[in-house]
């Protein structure tokens, strides 16, 4: 399964992720149209910072998601390829979502009274996040390869020590 | 999306693909997805304590650390982006002006006045006389008059208000943006757009109206002198494309802005012992001197020298493995030629102290002895030739035919033909008539962004059709000219009846036995001034201002601060403006509407942004279409 992964070590904050995303759930898709769109379009991830650390925050998709757990109106599902997502015709904007989720990434569309959140750009190979990022802060990973690779590199970096 | 629709650039990209070269596609390619902020206006370094940008999405700050909200730093963008075209043009400008005062005081022996006529109109206009006196003094002042233009006077622009009509130069005081500097406008553009000046976005925009203005004096100076210095052009038949590369000579790529390296490196390049040193080398043709961009387009319509290729595409001469030397001045040449010479023999030759690339050969050109400068770098180039790989040369064997050099002078000089006491009457009669609809005047440049000249054609097929006359300047010229689209044949092929009918009667009365070409070549893109001095002379003619006129602009394919700082002087003189490219102004609602909307109440002109040319030409015909109905025709 292919997930979002964040590198902060690489994240300069230039927050082209959240122009990215925001331009991907707009009416035409096209930053021209979407800044003259009104009601703007909304982002799904968001740039954090402290003094050390800065990276975007975005739903993990989790596999118990607590979202979807406590969505009482089935609005929230799975789809088949493991994201969740909205039907939107059944929120009813009760913000248990909002409450419940760890990471702070299910918004309020103050327009139209509901939930929203990342959709994982179902229909794109790559989301517009990953797409949008000029430093590879975010990739597109699949898990027991990202898995693979970090061991690999963990062997690799004790062979470099001992030369 | 495409590259480009030119054939023979597409081959030149493939040579570099199967080379491994990158060239400027690649790069691009690499940078996207571009910055959204910085696309939207919306980012602004300006100061110590930024970056700061804001959201076009209306989430997240609202203002950059000083307060500066979206609309301030939109127009603070966009005024130093026109204050960096103007420096551009002003660069130009004075450097013809230094050398105009030089050989007036017979400084620069190269440099004679070679057109007394253009220098006696220009002198009568700007208030020097010209009775009874010597041509060096009368040069001397005029030069003198242009320098007075780029510090700050008392008084206003001599070139920016000396060339426009009375109804411009009322509606410039009233708004109070006549410049009364060249340079003191681009430095008051850069201090009211500093830290904590100016933060009344219209009034930047204003003021960054007034460096237009600025720049526009300093485009018509720079062609002013230019016609005085190497002679004002007149029609002549050349051709334009990557074909024109010969590989039986040792070949010279002209690239840049200014004629005083083009003109006096082309004077040279007929020389006989620089030809029988590059037969000697082993290239049977001699010498083979090429243009490339608005230096290109100055050669090209003074000494029928063939146009390489545009801008965009400038490493594609490179590419063929053919061009001994790339010898260049300033502005547009991209730092990426360096690299793409190293690949090949080709010596690349910077010449302008201000503008070297490491890597390259500097050969300084200075006027006082630029013969001798511009000799030593043709040997430069045949040194370079010596080193030829023949098994590496791809010369795409395509390349038009192209008519240029169609200045003022020239235009008027032909259609006396038809009416020798009233010249401008045969074409003011045409306008009237409907058998020209209106005129287009295309300008800029080719860009990345979109499909190398596809914009252009498709634009132009539309308003030929509709009998709208088109003009070009820049490597809006370049790009027609490679693709046939300035020769009588495309007249025959795109001209609607009543512009072919019009084009043929001139032709015929011309002696070319045909039309007109369907595109007059009006020069580089200083040269957007004689377009300005055509619509002057039509508006004073017809007692109207030139808010009124059936007259319209094109940058279908912009890139640089210089087409910005046009296309803002071309608002400011009336004419609807269109650009096919978005400029980097949406962030802001207000601005994009002071520039889109306001401006036609201010000075009757304003920007049109549209990406679809077909598009883009519909809507410049239904504007043509309005001019007209108020006109009453």
């Amino acid at each position: 399964m292919k997930q979002i992964f964040v590198k902060p070590e690489k994240c300069m904050g230039c927050r082209s992720c959240e122009i990215g995303c925001a331009v991907q759930h707009s009416k035409d898709k096209d930053l021209f149209s979407a800044v003259l769109q009104s009601p703007p379009p909304m982002k799904r991830l968001f740039l954090e910072a402290t003094e050390e650390i800065m990276m975007p925050v975005l739903c993990r998709h989790c596999e118990d998601a607590p979202c979807l757990n406590a969505c009482i109106s089935g609005c929230l599902y799975r789809d088949e390829k493991g994201l969740v997502r909205r039907r939107k015709e059944r929120c009813i904007g009760c913000w248990t979502c909002v409450m419940v989720c760890p990471f702070g990434v299910i918004t309020r569309d103050g327009e139209k009274h509901i939930a929203v959140k990342c959709d994982g750009c179902y229909k794109l190979d790559m989301p517009a996040c990953v797409r949008s990022c000029p430093t590879g802060a975010l990739v597109l990973v699949d898990i027991d390869q990202f898995q693979q690779e970090k061991r690999h590199r963990l062997v690799l970096a004790g062979t470099e020590r001992e030369v | 999306m495409e590259r480009s629709i030119d054939k023979a650039t597409l081959s030149a990209l493939e040579s570099a693909e199967k080379a491994g070269i990158s060239t400027v596609w690649d790069r691009c390619a690499a940078q996207v997805p571009q910055c959204g902020f910085g696309e939207a206006g919306l980012c602004c370094r300006h100061c110590l304590q930024g970056p700061c940008r804001i959201s076009p999405f209306e989430d997240g700050p609202r203002t950059g650390v000083c307060g500066a909200n979206a609309d301030i730093m939109v127009s603070r963008g966009l005024s130093r982006a026109i204050a960096a075209g103007t420096a551009s043009h002003g660069a130009h400008a004075k450097h013809m002006a230094h050398t105009l005062l030089k050989a007036a005081k017979g400084e620069a022996p190269d440099y004679p006045i070679r057109d007394e006529n253009k220098l006696k109109a220009v002198a009568a206009r700007i208030g020097v006389s010209v009775d009874g006196r010597e041509i060096n003094e009368i040069a001397e002042d005029v030069a003198m008059k242009a320098l007075e233009d780029f510090s700050e006077k008392e008084t206003p622009l001599t070139w920016a208000v000396t060339t426009v009509t009375k109804g411009r130069v009322d509606t410039f005081l009233k708004l109070g943006v006549v410049p009364t500097g060249i340079d003191s406008s681009i430095a008051e553009s850069m201090h009211r757009t500093t830290y904590g000046v100016d933060s009344d976005p219209v009034n930047i925009i204003l003021g960054a109206v007034k460096c237009a203005l600025a720049d526009y004096a300093a485009c018509h100076i720079a062609t002013d002198i230019a016609d005085i210095l190497f002679g004002t052009p007149s029609p002549v038949a050349t051709r334009a494309n990557l074909g024109v590369l010969n590989k039986n000579a040792v070949n010279i790529a002209l690239h840049g802005h200014n004629p005083l390296l083009s003109d006096i490196l082309v004077q040279v390049a007929g020389e006989k012992v620089l030809n029988d040193s590059a037969k000697a080398a082993g290239a049977s043709d001699g010498i083979n001197v090429v243009g490339v961009c608005c230096t290109g387009n100055e050669i090209m319509m003074r000494h029928k020298i063939p146009m390489a290729t545009s801008s965009v595409s400038q490493e594609a001469v490179i590419l063929t493995g053919a061009l001994d030397a790339m010898v260049v001045d300033y502005q547009c040449i991209m730092p990426s030629l360096a690299g793409i010479a190293e690949c090949f023999h080709t010596k690349l030759i910077t010449t302008m102290p201000i503008a070297k690339i490491p890597k390259a050969e500097h050969i300084e050109f200075h006027e006082p002895d630029a013969k001798e400068c511009a000799r030593k770098i043709i040997e430069a180039a045949i040194v370079a030739f010596k080193k030829r790989d023949s098994g590496r040369i791809n010369i795409p064997d395509i390349s038009s035919t192209a008519f240029a050099g169609f200045s003022v002078e020239a235009i008027l000089s032909a259609l006396s033909l038809l009416d020798r006491e009233d010249p401008l009457k045969p074409l003011i009669d045409n306008i009237v008539s409907g058998n020209i609809y209106g005129v287009c005047l295309f300008a800029g440049c080719n860009t990345v962004k979109v499909t190398q000249d596809a914009n252009y054609l498709a634009m132009i097929r539309e308003l030929a059709k509709n009998n709208v006359l088109i003009l070009a300047t820049g490597c809006a010229s370049g790009a027609f000219a490679r693709h046939g689209f300035m020769t009588p044949e495309a007249t025959e092929k795109y001209a609607g009846p009543g512009l072919k009918a019009v084009l043929t009667a001139i032709g015929q009365a011309a002696g070319l036995g045909g039309p007109l070409p369907l595109v007059l070549h009006m020069g580089s893109c200083v040269d957007t001034s004689r377009a300005a001095d055509l619509a002057v002379a039509i508006a004073d003619k017809l007692g109207v201002d030139l808010d009124k006129l059936p007259i319209v602009a094109s940058a279908p394919e912009a890139v640089t601060e210089k087409a910005v700082a046009i296309g803002t002087w071309a608002v400011a003189a009336g004419i609807p403006t269109h650009l096919g490219v978005v400029p980097p102004v949406l962030g802001s609602k207000l601005v994009t509407e002071v520039l889109t909307s306001t401006a036609k109440d201010l000075f009757g002109g304003y920007f049109i942004v549209e990406t679809d040319p077909v598009k883009a030409a519909k809507t410049l015909i239904s504007v043509i279409g309005e001019r007209r109905k108020g006109l009453g025709l």
